[in-house]
């Protein structure tokens, strides 16, 4: 589903991926864990095609499309989807109306007709209720006023509505109370399906206690230095990252 | 000198044209005429004109149109399609054929200027020109000048009047611009209540000079919302100063929505005369290209317990230019007053300018007042969060613009309005905006 070949990306003159592959096919779960400054993030940016991160070479195709010739719209409309370490706060556009648009989108790129209002309301307020949200949620600004946990609640609950092929989560865990995560993990579990593949950017084994992967890599230095079953999270909980590079750089 | 002769000229050779009118009105005339020549056409050494170059106006030679005649499908296409009670001018003459005066509830009386000088002129003279002089500025001295025409709304005590009030000015596309010098003069007598709605719209290519003075008159416990969506054609040149005074209790609230126009210049003014009174200010302005709209506004606490509570919102795209001036004048002894004044402007574009200047001048100690104007731009950050959600980047700069303009349009309360205003300055949006529908819907969902 996803190809990621020989990526190079620098942002600002710096180089922070350096030859990254990585394969993800659908019905699978990836992990990706490092160090801060690893290029984590970096990676999730630049598929979900954030300005600012110059590829220099390699290539990400997304069911064989060209992803770097596409707008980031059109990314979106294809099934990628991000979900953001730091949800944007956006004043003024109530959730339930970005939830609309946004599905309107998704099916006017499909050639379907927009959702009707009452099939619409019924979705939503199933989901909402998956992700343990207020309905009072809806008609607030996106992210205004949210805490850290309803910020990443939110993020998740447009998963929900979108149904990306390919869900993107970069560091969905972090400020996440536990109550919060099971909630979140929860909501992100139910995306797993043989059709979808879901790539998870964590800092911290924890999160991979409730969504279990099937591949775990561990990025170091903009490479991807080791890769296993979700057994590798657990050794690299143990032992900390140093382990990897000191057995990489063996 | 010779900018000022032309207007002059026009104006000998109408008078040439009059018959015998009331002896106040060709004095009042003269002292307009006069006025205006002493002071001759504002430049941008005058402080009020500071931001505002009015040579497009000055070097101009506007005729004065003799008829109403429109084609009646261009007409219906521009109207508000609003049930309402709806006055129609064209290029300054009233159009009796494009207006809707049948059912006019009791207690109302809805009628051109020129009709009610020729039924009652004392009753015009009176009020006629006391909130606006010929001294208020070189263009109220110039609309005294030319005084012949114009929309007189008088609500007697206690009415109450269900369908909006629409005062409809049309400009016509032609070989030779013209101006037009319209008086608006609202008399809302005690407890009375109104929604009026001046709304200026014209064939596209037309290119004339539109110069207003409004006179607004609340007696004590009236309640008065005055629209004025100016959607003029941008080639359109546009002045207007109205001018409120308040009484005991009384509510008025403005929207001053500018959308059209090439030179657009407004000043708003109330007088809030009567304890507990209050004024409303809500702006909206947005220019693109090259048009330049001009936003002064002016509440003075002349009274103890009176409010006034102003946003104003300034959307500028390409070059436009935006001003704002914004004053809250608290009289001496004028105590428990409120003044709140927000302004904010948002340029969607490098070379597009505003210039703001809120002020505050305050002689009593007991009032709660605060201002403040901000100006940004669109947050990229938010750009791109709605592009990763599929939206496509120009829908997500209309919904960030309207978002930005939501403060002051979710106080509209006529649908038709709003969506107009959304319409110009976000463009084409996946759906309504306003949410009327998804506020139900979620209403329902909670219900549930």
């Amino acid at each position: 589903m996803l190809e990621v070949k020989d990526l190079y990306v620098t942002v600002e003159g710096n180089e922070i991926l350096k030859g990254l592959t990585l394969t993800i096919n659908a019905g699978e779960v990836h992990a990706i864990m490092g160090p801060n400054g690893a290029g984590k993030s970096t990676l999730s940016a630049v598929i979900a095609g954030k300005d600012g991160y110059e590829v220099t070479s390699g290539s990400i195709t997304f069911e064989g499309q060209d992803v770097l010739e596409m707008e980031v719209e059109e990314r979106a409309l294809a099934g990628m989807l991000l979900g953001f370490q730091y949800p944007v706060e956006i004043p003024g556009v109530k959730n339930i109306y970005l939830l609309k648009a946004a599905l309107n989108a998704k099916r006017s790129a499909n050639g379907q007709e927009d959702i009707p209002a009452p099939e619409f309301m019924k979705l939503i307020k199933e989901k909402i209720a998956e992700m343990k949200m207020d309905a009072s949620f809806l008609q607030r600004s996106v992210n205004e006023g949210f805490s850290g946990g309803e910020k990443k609640r939110n993020e998740i609950l447009q998963m929900l509505v979108l149904q990306p092929r390919l869900a993107m989560l970069d560091e969905i865990d972090s400020g996440l109370d536990i109550d919060a995560m099971k909630v979140v993990a929860d909501g992100v579990n139910s995306l797993r399906d043989a059709e979808r593949a879901i790539l998870l950017v964590t800092h911290y084994q924890r999160l991979l206690d409730y969504i279990v992967p099937d591949r775990v890599h561990v990025l170091v230095d903009g490479r991807i230095v080791k890769s296993g079953d979700a057994e590798l999270a657990k050794k690299l909980e143990a032992h900390g990252y140093d382990w990897v590079e000191e057995g990489s750089a063996a | 000198m010779s900018d000022v002769q032309t207007f002059l000229d026009r104006l000998a050779e109408r008078n040439a044209q009059r018959g015998r009118e009331p002896t106040w009105i060709a004095a009042r005339r003269q002292a307009g005429a006069a006025r205006f020549e002493a002071l001759g056409f504002p430049t941008r050494r005058d402080e009020a004109w500071k931001y505002t170059d009015v040579r497009a106006i000055a070097r101009g030679d506007f005729a004065l149109a003799d008829d109403a005649e429109f084609s009646p499908a261009t007409a219906a296409a521009l109207t508000l399609p609003i049930d309402a009670h709806r006055l129609t001018f064209v290029d300054g003459v009233f159009s009796a054929s494009l207006s809707q005066l049948d059912g006019l509830p009791s207690g109302v009386a809805l009628l051109p200027l020129s009709r009610a000088l020729e039924e009652n002129h004392e009753a015009v003279g009176g009020p006629l020109g006391r909130l606006t002089g010929v001294e208020f500025s070189p263009f109220s001295a110039l609309n005294t000048a030319f005084t012949e025409e114009g929309a007189v709304v008088r609500l007697a005590p206690g009415t109450v009047v269900e369908k909006p009030i629409v005062l409809q000015f049309l400009s016509r596309a032609g070989d030779q611009p013209v101006m037009s010098h319209p008086r608006i003069l609202i008399e809302a007598a005690g407890r009375s209540q109104a929604t009026v709605i001046e709304h200026h719209i014209g064939e596209e290519a037309a290119a004339n000079f539109t110069n207003l003075v409004e006179e607004v008159m609340l007696d004590r416990g009236a309640i008065l919302t005055h629209y004025k969506l100016q959607e003029a054609p941008l080639a359109d040149l546009h002045v207007a100063s109205i001018h409120v005074e308040q009484g005991r209790d009384s509510t008025y609230t403005s929207f001053n929505l500018n959308l059209g126009g090439s030179l657009v210049r407004t000043d708003l003014i109330s007088e809030l005369n009567g304890q507990g009174a209050t004024a409303n200010f809500y702006g909206l302005f947005y220019g693109q290209g090259r048009q330049h709209v001009d936003s002064h506004t002016l509440a003075n606490h002349n009274a103890p317990h009176t409010y006034s509570n102003e946003n104003y919102k300034g959307i500028l795209d390409d070059r436009a230019h935006g001003v704002f001036n914004g004053k809250v004048v608290v009289k001496r002894d004028s105590q428990k007053i409120e003044g709140y004044q927000s302004n904010a402007n948002l340029l969607l574009s490098d070379r597009a300018e505003i210039d703001a200047k809120p002020e505050l001048e305050i002689y009593a100690d007991d009032v709660k007042c605060s201002h403040g104007s901000t100006t940004g731009q669109l947050d990229e950050e938010a750009i791109f969060a709605l592009r990763t959600r599929g939206i496509d980047r120009q829908t997500a700069r209309g919904l960030l613009t309207l978002a930005f303009a939501g403060e002051v349009l979710e106080e509209v309360d006529v649908d038709t309005i709003s969506e107009r205003v959304e319409l110009a300055v976000a463009g084409k949006l996946p759906e309504r905006f306003n949410l009327a529908g998804l506020v139900e819907a979620a209403v329902a969902l909670d219900d549930e």
